[in-house]
């Protein structure tokens, strides 16, 4: 059974009296332990359907399961548990809160947990030895570089141990070494540590990183393809 | 406790403008303290009294003298115990800026009758030895930097010319209402020196019990009615009440001004809690995004309003207590044992939570209820 199983989804926005529908009938299964690229134009739809599996949007009709659980149905407050309990996210930019260092920044989503003090930094120091960044743990976003603050984002993401880790072009604004250094780590952290990944990109050389790739066109998936370097 | 360092990284931010708003809370409470304290020490000295003293003026009003020859007729009367007379002098030392009240007294009754007016016995006894003698309070003493033994002229006002006294004792009060700011002399010595003797401001009267207050008070007043000056009796809290009067309606105006001035704190505080939150949309976005409930970020910003209000409330209720406590403010006289009291800490307290409440739930519902994929358009 699929990780994540989307089923006839329908998904329309209200822009003042214009309707606009992004989804209309989509169906999609992103299997346990895949490395998933979302690509495809502007406006169609890859934010929306990333939106849709962490349960930050709701589908107009249709459902959507993730681990068995039917994320459309949930209330507010169980989608944020949810959420804290099975998702890593991780934005294109201001993933990280400037007024906290990076190690307080990866202790975020531990904080909604049980647990201690002195097991949240045991957590907190191997997430950021993953990403390699252990020497940069009282460090604030702004004595980071963009990639550095990438991979603080991406360790905050990993440090719960979620299900499902959901990346909306992470690369987008990183220059090509950063971008190399991002893209490697989450292919580790998908081949070395069997996280399933869900990327969103305009970038090709990042989808090629992606076990699957997945093109969006109009809101309507019109191709499946294996990746280059898969 | 595990949310405090996000709080606290949250309101370090913008430290100036924390800091301004913590400390307009903290003047707002400063200020509701200070004047609650006003009210609270003046309906202290109305209720000031003991029960079983009354108080005799001129019927006509206290401004009026009553004859000395009084005394003898009043000690007579059954219940009354003894008999004790004052009269308000009006003195002023140096350049007259500073206020300070002057009584002449009738020295041993008075002293036997006022316990609350503590003297060391040697002291006690060089009053009641010297004509020109005076005893003054601590407070007094310390302000003009006078010394026991020493000879102090005072311009008298409505009695004219200098009078000068030899500082024979400093007295203590025992209750904080009653004024150490007072200098006292003898009764004979004032008789001697104006120009029409005999006459004394106002009687009190030790009585046996505080149940007859009224009854004697009606045979003094009966006593004298037809006597060439009419006498007004009543119990020395009313006495005390009366003066309290003379300010007028303190109570509503200094209210009505402690609670403007904690409305206009409260739509600056309400202001800067809405400007701080309006900037972090973006922020509250991967918040949610991470899993934080929307009634845990109502409670974060709730607790951020709390700190700021409660960082207000410690500095400007601890400042008022502390600084008028440290400085024995008393008002230049007018305002004896003038000291913020515990229930006046304890509403400020509640404004400082109502505060809290008021300035946080806009902010915070706010927060609360923004749409994750709304607020993540600040994001992307």
């Amino acid at each position: 059974m699929a990780l994540v199983q989307i089923r006839d989804v329908y998904k329309s926005f209200q822009r003042d009296t214009q309707r606009i529908d992004v989804f209309t009938g989509l169906s999609l299964d992103v299997a346990q332990g895949s490395f998933t690229a979302l690509m495809g134009p502007s406006g169609s739809g890859k934010s929306t359907l990333l939106n849709l599996i962490a349960g930050l949007d709701r589908p107009t009709s249709g459902t959507v399961q993730v681990a068995g659980a039917a994320v459309h149905a949930m209330t507010a407050g169980q989608l944020a548990a949810w959420r804290a309990r099975h998702i890593g996210f991780v934005f294109q930019q201001l993933n990280l809160l400037p007024v906290l260092t990076a190690y307080q920044n990866v202790e975020l989503p531990l904080l909604l947990t049980r647990l201690s003090k002195p097991q949240r930094e045991e957590r907190v120091r191997v997430a950021l030895g993953v990403v390699g960044l252990d020497d940069r743990i009282h460090h604030y976003p702004r004595q980071l570089s963009g990639g550095q603050e990438q991979r603080v984002a991406i360790a905050r993401a990993i440090v719960a141990d979620p299900t499902l880790i959901l990346l909306d072009e992470p690369t987008g604004q990183l220059d090509a070494k950063s971008s190399q250094e991002v893209l490697a780590l989450l292919r580790r952290l998908n081949g070395e540590f069997g996280k399933t990944i869900v990327i969103v990109t305009h970038d090709a050389h990042a989808a090629e990183q992606a076990k699957t790739v997945l093109h969006l066109e109009k809101g309507v998936l019109i191709e499946r393809a294996a990746a280059v370097g898969s | 406790m595990r949310y405090l360092p996000l709080v606290l990284a949250n309101l370090g931010r913008h430290k100036r403008r924390t800091f301004l708003t913590a400390v307009s809370v903290a003047l707002a409470l400063f200020l509701f303290a200070s004047l609650r304290t006003v009210v609270t020490t003046i309906a202290a000295g109305a209720q000031f009294g003991s029960a079983r003293r009354l108080v005799v003026t001129n019927a006509t009003g206290i401004v009026f003298p009553l004859p000395i020859a009084y005394a003898g007729r009043l000690r007579t009367l059954p219940g009354v115990q003894a008999v004790s007379w004052a009269n308000w002098f009006g003195g002023r030392y140096g350049d007259g800026k500073r206020f300070f009240a002057t009584f002449a007294v009738d020295p041993a009754s008075y002293l036997a009758m006022y316990p609350e007016i503590q003297l060391p016995p040697d002291q006690r006894e060089a009053f009641l030895r010297e004509r020109t003698s005076a005893i003054v309070g601590k407070r007094l003493l310390d302000v003009f930097g006078w010394r026991l033994g020493q000879d102090v002229t005072i311009q008298g006002t409505i009695f004219g010319g200098d009078w000068t006294f030899t500082i024979r004792g400093v007295y203590t009060p025992s209750d904080r209402v009653i004024n150490d700011d007072m200098l006292i002399f003898r009764h004979d010595y004032f008789d001697e020196r104006i120009q029409r003797a005999g006459i004394v401001g106002w009687y009190i009267l030790q009585i046996d019990t505080p149940d007859n207050a009224a009854g004697i008070a009606k045979l003094v007043d009966d006593q004298f009615r037809n006597s060439s000056a009419a006498t007004k009796t009543g119990t020395e809290q009313a006495f005390n009440a009366s003066f309290a009067t003379m300010w007028g309606n303190v109570s509503l105006l200094m209210n009505t001004i402690g609670m403007a001035v904690v409305f206009a704190i409260l739509l600056v505080t309400a202001n800067a809690m809405m400007m701080s939150a309006r900037e972090r949309t973006g922020e509250v976005a991967v918040l949610k995004t991470i899993g934080f409930s929307d009634r845990r970020l109502f409670g974060l910003v709730m607790l951020e309003a709390g700190v700021i209000t409660l960082a207000g409330a410690v500095l400007g209720l601890g400042g008022a207590k502390l600084l008028y406590r440290a400085t024995n403010f008393n008002g230049a006289g007018f305002l004896p044992g003038f000291d913020v009291s515990g229930p006046t800490l304890a509403l400020g307290g509640v404004i400082a939570l109502l505060l809290m409440l008021a300035s946080g739930v806009v902010p915070a519902v706010r927060a609360a209820r923004l749409p994750v994929v709304q607020a993540l358009r600040h994001v992307e």
